[in-house]
């Protein structure tokens, strides 16, 4: 999933400053489930926003909705007939969600509410962790199933660089070294041959690097 | 032109080789490295210019090597995957054969979290391994990475860098495996002072008889104090500095210090120089670059061939 981190309170606020009828929209996907942009965390926010303009002394309205998912146009739609009444939306999806939004009705200023981190896994109650960076070209089947694109701090493919140290990343020794724990598959799994081979530098076209991506699929097409 | 460096002449003829580091300045001071540069000069078969180390910015890498060259000094000019895509390498690659490098060291690089812009963007397009496959294919094969000609490739030494004293060792010999069979003919390593760890390891490597196929230089750093032996156990990545040495510095006045370092320093390098496989010293004088020709003295290494 996409794993999100809400912005800070005061530059949601100065971020709004010029604006008197406020959506707060929440996303029921990604941002729901890492506990960011949900239909409680737009309750929240919207309340926090309400106190503040009150203490500031100025008239605000807050309005909160959430909606299936701010990435898709069928759902966009909903909005169709009230989005006209607000000055700005705060969204709290990502950052496709803010901008799919912002496409759609252009008149209204859509702004963003969280910053958008990165594609992981719910490691454990409340900790999120990176696993994905859309490379483009997995690379999964050579490595173990772990990605040295995004767990190696330097995205080597033919690691451990030197700063690897028991195990740990030269950057943060509570974060694991991506080739130390692919070095112990290959052991575990008697492969260490796998590990011998140098993997060739990798075609980045397929990243971010080739520009942005589409996925077209005619057949699916109504 | 000869295509042959000071560095690869003296290994090739057998020679037990003794290089050092010259770290470039945080300025337009070409004079900084001249200074250092006349220090070394005679006692040292090449010096090492590093390429922005612990991501801090200095002059280039390329530019500091020139300024050696020009004063008749062999350098070996690193070259780290951090801040240059395979365009930019390539590229400067070309360049530093065309000015006269003849030495380049291959090395990841550190993570720009450890230097003074922090908010920079990393490349590593590619790694330290695919750097020695690039500069090989571009002289032995007389190809860019990707594919297209080289004319005419560059003719240089091709360096890489291993660290001897991290655990797993037997990562770090196959790891020195793979680097070798991507092309790299020397192999300078992170310092040593855990001779003990060392030992084993170059066992493992000829084991692999990598000895046979990389001359491997081992990197020695004296150490001036106490407190310059606590940061680095504690604050650089991947350093094993043993209580042992700590100890050792302790326990003499604290004016003798810096001599009992350099005596520890004397005294590693004449443990390597018996080790087999071993075919020379690379001495990081952080920031003490006056103490090598002492050292070197000391090591009876002087004069140089």
């Amino acid at each position: 999933m996409i794993v999100a981190d809400r912005k800070p309170f005061d530059e949601i606020i100065k971020m709004l400053a010029p604006y008197s009828n406020i959506l707060v929209l929440g996303c029921n996907e990604c941002v729901t489930v890492c506990a960011v942009g949900g239909a409680k965390e737009v309750a929240i926010l919207a309340s926090q926003i309400r106190m503040r303009r009150m203490t500031d002394g100025v008239k605000t309205k807050v309005d909160e909705k959430t909606l299936e998912r701010q990435c898709d146009t069928e759902y966009l739609e909903e909005l169709k007939d009230v989005i006209g009444s607000y000055d700005a939306v705060l969204s709290l999806a990502c950052g496709c969600g803010v901008q799919f939004l912002g496409e759609r009705y252009i008149d209204t200023p859509v702004l963003p509410g969280v910053n958008t981190t990165f594609m992981g896994v719910t490691e454990k109650q409340g900790f999120w962790t990176e696993r994905c960076q859309g490379c483009g070209n997995c690379v999964l089947d050579r490595t173990m199933g772990i990605c040295p694109v995004t767990r190696c701090a330097k995205s080597i493919f033919n690691g451990p660089c030197g700063g690897s140290w028991g195990g740990k990343c030269e950057i943060d020794k509570d974060l694991p070294c991506a080739w130390h724990l692919i070095i112990e598959r290959y052991k575990e799994r008697g492969r260490m041959d796998a590990f011998m081979e140098i993997i060739p530098p990798k075609d980045w076209s397929t990243a971010r690097d080739g520009g942005p991506r589409k996925r077209h699929r005619e057949d699916m097409e109504i | 032109m000869s295509t042959q460096g000071n560095l690869e002449r003296v290994l090739r003829s057998g020679g037990f080789v003794v290089t050092a580091e010259c770290g470039p300045p945080r300025g337009v001071a070409p004079d900084m490295i001249r200074k250092k540069g006349e220090m070394l000069k005679g006692y040292v078969d090449a010096v090492n210019v590093t390429d922005n180390q612990t991501a801090v910015v200095r002059m280039s890498s390329l530019a500091s090597s020139v300024i050696l060259k020009d004063m008749g000094i062999d350098p070996v000019m690193q070259m780290v995957c951090r801040d240059r895509n395979r365009i930019a390498i390539q590229s400067d690659v070309l360049g530093a054969a065309a000015l006269g490098i003849k030495n380049i060291l291959c090395l990841s690089g550190d993570h720009q979290r450890f230097g003074d812009h922090k908010g920079a963007k990393n490349v590593f397009d590619i790694d330290s391994v695919q750097l020695i496959q690039c500069i090989k294919g571009m002289r032995d094969d007389g190809r860019f990475l990707s594919g297209e000609e080289v004319k005419p490739g560059p003719s240089i030494f091709i360096g890489c860098v291993e660290n001897p004293c991290i655990e797993p060792l037997e990562i770090r010999a196959m790891r020195l495996a793979k680097k070798t069979s991507a092309g790299a003919q020397f192999c300078q390593t992170q310092c040593v002072f855990n001779l003990g760890s060392f030992e084993r390891w170059m066992e493992m490597v000829r084991q692999l008889h990598l000895h046979e196929k990389v001359s491997i230089i081992a990197g020695v750093t004296p150490l001036r104090s106490v407190g310059m032996a606590n940061y680095m156990k504690k604050n650089v990545p991947g350093m094993d500095v043993p209580d042992e040495l700590i100890d050792r510095l302790k326990g003499v006045p604290k004016e003798k210090t810096s001599e009992e370092g350099i005596r520890i320093c004397v005294e590693t390098i004449e443990r390597l120089m018996g080790i087999e496989g071993v075919r020379g010293i690379h001495i990081m004088a952080i920031g003490w670059e006056d103490v090598v020709p002492e050292i070197v003295k000391l090591a009876g290494l002087y004069p140089r061939p």
